[in-house]
């Protein structure tokens, strides 16, 4: 009866085993990562509700156009091209003539401006019997009623770019503007994200957002001449602005553990307290007074990809590497999950903590110069509600506010996931009021999904 | 006394639980498992840690269902969906840590939720007389006006119990009740209980306390991997009998001490002091030796490890290590000169339990598992495996979180953090609290083996036979002070050490 018994065991072990090496890859990535499903969800869901027709646009279409009329008429072809006076349309009937003339065929004029400049242009070839063989519209000028008025063009054949089924969501243009936008509230989410860990909290970010940019524009403006400073100074600037919020970090991590007072009470002092200053520097002003080489920053990109994506991404990756990989990450898990463990077993809790405020600090006066430079203005105004903003992120990306549990990645993602709701919210014409109660609910949601994965409520018991 | 009351047969059991079982995924927590009480009746349940005790008083309690099984209550069937159902058939359970509410009076907690009231309007003298009736029932004074916070432990434990009797409990269960009390307030509890006894009341009592089993417990049931060991009645309760049901085999020696030679002295502790907690305590502990410190709870025993351990800043006093003068302001700084501590209270103090077994493990000695701030995980896997095999420690693998272990192999992951710390100085608190039999038994044997390798051991405990039967030489603390000094264990007597304990 024994050896039965054995061997029951031993195959309830083995399934164990199974299920544990499962468990063992899976069920951390969900714990983890889960989020990342619902920021595919709502990909998902606002890709369907904006999918419509697109009508392509610029100098790819253009040439796509001028290929067309080509392949239909040969060299013979003798096109009048009409198009709106905006930037795109430009560049599209820019490509479509420059292409048509590099295969050979007459371009016979190239309108970009109004109606009535279209029916000047079509009396003006017809008076010097010039008689087009092709009109090249896009979706827009095909739509105009005044090619129906002269013979000249009422039977021409007219070419436009083809449009297509996609959804609005999933343009590369949309992406990369709600990219760009998150990227701010991203970078000073990963400070909050430390904080956060170690059982603290951070509501001072907001305030160093408008502080540093005021710090800098100030130096700029009263320093370094203004529009006119170099590039030198708006380096300085930069650090200026970025060093005055890890000094006002470090201020927050002094008194929460030397004078042991409550992180939300300190930061929430200090929140008071920077934005009071940005104001107070700034003369409750905006300061635009700034050169060009301090928009680059917030507004330039690097191989078509615009430089605050390209700093988020480069900071996620590095905390990536600082929270998995480093002591000083293992550390900050280690005091949140249980500060009193940490301390008996030797790990420097006032260093930490000091420094965790720091990188915070330094993060949100980042945030806030990248602010300032894609506004191109320093103003106290900004960062206004931004820690709620970031607190938000990290919760739904799947950090407790307990401390302990959470990763960095997961923050990235439910930044995501409010910037995708918001953005497609904006897409799908839901007005603003309602956003804001849709926004509220998923913070609910998501907070309670992580007491969910906790089991059950943590009664506090009295031992 | 018991006999008078024995409980008689024929009549229909209070409580009878038939081949329950009950599993959970990838575990079969019970297996048709029998428990019958009977009023007036204390029923001892026994079992090793994960023999399935708290899963079965989690099914009577209606916190889970189980799989398969009866419960009957006075001979009728029930089947409890909530822990309200059950509440309401009149079982109370006290768990080890209590509910409740620290900031309200005892009064008040005992109507919570069940407030008797006007209109809304709370009728004050009613809820103060008829709790002043409960304690006088239970003959225990407890003051009802004083936030339950400022009662000591074995008070709240009175009022939890008063809670279970407003609201009409038949069958107690008491989990561990006696783990943070004083002897005196162990023999004012189960004073208690025999009184509850006499009312009428079945009581079920865990306990890992023999002695008290076999002080007060008129039957007991033992399981083991749960499973359904056997019913023992009052005349075969023994100790010996208890422990090898338990266990499962014979244990010849509940204590394998070894004698080591002493060495020379490495720790030595003068005038240390701090406020009234430990006042002008001066020791050497000897390479090979087994200190043990005891005494009644807050007699300061703790405390002068914390002081060692610079875990609390000392008022005065010297802490030396083989002839240096330490400077100690912080466990960071202790850790670095080779003191560890093992604190009672693992759970709290000792491990990071949402955290890996290897994080744990590596937490102290990052230093040494590090380059350049970047942890090297490699080698702290490597040596981590090292202890696992060297301390047997039984963990799936190294990602486990510190919470799904049992307390014996938590005590290990703790002791092997620490030793790969190269540790010279052991101070252990309470090291086999809340750890089963067999699993103490291992604990002992690695006391044995670090006193071997010349560490000097400081074990501090309250389990006078513990003390007793693994130091080399014992000191009892009494208010802070140190009152007396047992040279020779083994032939020292447990009344000897109360005398030095009360002071």
């Amino acid at each position: 009866m024994a050896s039965q018994q054995d061997s029951r065991i031993s195959g309830e072990t083995e399934k164990r085993a199974t299920a544990l090496r499962y468990s063992r890859w899976l069920q951390p990535f969900v714990r983890d990562y889960g989020m990342s499903f619902v920021l595919l969800g709502l990909i998902g869901l606002f890709s369907i509700l904006t999918y419509t027709e697109q009508h392509p646009t610029g100098s790819d279409a253009g040439q796509q156009v001028a290929r067309q009329i080509f392949q239909q008429q040969g060299a013979a072809a003798r096109v009048l091209i009409v198009g709106r006076p905006t930037a795109e349309d430009v560049a599209f009937t820019t490509a479509l003539a420059d292409e048509l003339r590099h295969l050979g065929a007459t371009v016979l004029r190239v309108i970009n401006g109004d109606p009535a400049a279209a029916r000047g242009a079509i009396l003006e070839l017809s008076e010097s019997g010039q008689q087009p063989t092709a009109l090249a519209v896009n979706d827009v000028s095909s739509r105009w009623s005044v090619f129906a008025q002269f013979p000249t063009t009422r039977e021409l054949p007219s070419f436009k770019p083809q449009s297509y089924y996609w959804p609005n969501f999933l343009k590369r243009s949309n992406l990369m503007g709600v990219a760009n936008q998150t990227a701010v509230y991203a970078i000073i989410a990963i400070g909050m994200t430390l904080v956060i860990l170690t059982g603290g909290i951070d509501l001072s970010v907001g305030s160093l957002v408008a502080l540093a940019s005021v710090v800098s524009a100030l130096f700029l403006r009263d320093y370094q001449g203004g529009a006119a400073a170099g590039v030198g100074g708006v380096i300085g600037a930069t650090l200026l602005g970025i060093i005055t919020c890890m000094i006002v970090g470090g201020f927050n991590g002094v008194m929460i553990t030397l004078f042991r007072l409550p992180p939300f009470i300190v930061t929430l002092g200090v929140m008071l307290m920077a934005s009071g200053l940005a104001f107070r520097l700034a003369a409750g002003a905006s300061i635009p007074e700034l050169p060009r080489a301090y928009f680059w920053l917030g507004g330039g990109t690097i191989s078509g990809i615009p430089n605050p994506i390209l700093m988020m991404v480069l900071l996620y990756a590095v905390a990536y590497v600082l929270m998995s990989r480093t002591v000083f990450g293992r550390y900050v898990y280690a005091i949140g999950s249980n500060p009193e463990a940490a301390r008996l077993s030797g790990v420097p809790m006032t260093p930490c903590l000091i420094g965790v405020y720091m990188i915070s600090g330094c993060l949100a006066g980042l945030g806030g110069i990248v602010l300032s430079s894609m506004l191109q203005a320093g103003d106290p105004k900004f960062g206004l509600m931004y820690e709620l903003e970031v607190i938000a992120s990290v919760v739904v990306g799947g950090t407790s506010l307990a401390g302990g549990r959470g990763k960095v990645l997961g923050t990235l993602i439910g930044a995501f996931i409010i910037a995708v709701i918001k953005n497609g919210m904006n897409l799908t014409n839901i007005d603003p009021f309602n956003q804001k109660i849709v926004l509220g609910a998923v913070l609910l949601t998501a907070v309670w999904l992580d007491t969910l994965k906790r089991g059950r409520w943590n009664t506090k018991s009295i031992r | 006394m018991s006999d008078s009351i024995a409980p008689q047969t024929g009549l229909v059991p209070l409580l009878r639980m038939r081949s329950v079982s009950k599993s959970f995924p990838g575990v079969q927590a019970l297996r048709s498992v029998e428990l019958t009480v009977r009023s007036g009746e204390v029923h001892a349940l026994l079992g090793e840690n994960g023999a399935g005790k708290s899963t079965l008083i989690k099914i009577l309690g209606g916190v889970h269902q189980p799989d398969d099984g009866t419960i009957e209550i006075a001979g009728q069937s029930v089947a409890f969906t909530s822990p309200r159902a059950a509440l309401d058939a009149g079982i109370g359970i006290i768990y080890q840590e209590f509910n409740l509410a620290p900031s309200l009076t005892a009064t008040e907690n005992l109507f919570l939720g069940q407030e008797r009231s006007t209109w809304g309007f709370l009728r004050l003298q009613q809820e103060q007389d008829r709790a002043q009736d409960l304690f006088s029932r239970l003959g225990v004074p407890i003051p009802l006006d004083v936030p339950c916070h400022e009662l000591s432990i074995a008070q709240q434990q009175i009022v939890e119990i008063a809670k279970a009797l407003t609201k009409e409990a038949r069958l107690l269960v008491m989990d561990e009740p006696t783990t943070a009390l004083t002897p005196a307030e162990v023999d004012r509890l189960l004073a208690v209980i025999c009184e509850l006894r006499t009312q009428g009341l079945g009581v079920i009592y865990i306990s890992h306390r023999l002695d008290e089993v076999e002080q007060i417990a008129d039957r007991a049931t033992i399981l083991r991997d749960g499973q359904y060991v056997g019913t023992l009645a009052r005349s075969e309760l023994e100790r010996q009998t208890m422990i090898e049901w338990m266990v499962g085999r014979q244990i010849e020696n509940e204590f394998p001490k070894q004698a080591v030679a002493a060495g020379a002295v490495r720790l030595e502790v003068k005038n240390l002091r701090r406020g009234a907690a430990v006042r002008d305590v001066s020791f050497q502990v000897r390479a090979g030796e087994v200190l043990g410190i005891t005494g009644l709870v807050g007699a300061g025993r703790t405390e002068v490890a914390r002081l060692i351990f610079g875990a609390d800043r000392r008022d005065s006093g010297s802490v030396h290590l083989d002839g240096r003068t330490l400077s100690i302001r912080s466990p960071r700084d202790a850790i670095r000169e080779g003191i560890c501590l093992l604190t009672e209270d693992r759970k709290h103090q000792g491990l990071l339990l949402e955290r890996s077994v290897r994080e744990n493990f590596g937490l102290p000695n990052l230093r040494e598992f590090s380059t350049g701030g970047f942890v090297r995980q490699r080698q702290e896997h490597l040596a981590w495996s090292g202890f696992r095999e060297k301390l047997q420690i039984k963990v799936p693998h190294a990602e486990t979180l510190a919470t799904h272990l049992s307390g014996g192999n938590q005590q290990k992951v703790v002791l092997a953090k620490w030793l790969q710390a190269n540790a010279e100085v052991i101070m252990f608190d309470e090291p086999t609290r809340g750890i089963d039999v067999g699993a103490k038994y291992e604990i002992y044997l690695l006391i044995n083996q670090l006193a071997h390798a010349g560490k000097a051991i400081i074990m501090i405990s309250s389990e006078l036979p513990e003390v007793l039967g693994m130091s080399d030489r014992i000191l009892v603390m009494h208010e802070g002070w140190i009152t007396g000094e047992v040279l020779d264990p083994s032939r020292a007597t447990q009344a000897q050490i109360m005398q030095y304990a009360i002071g």
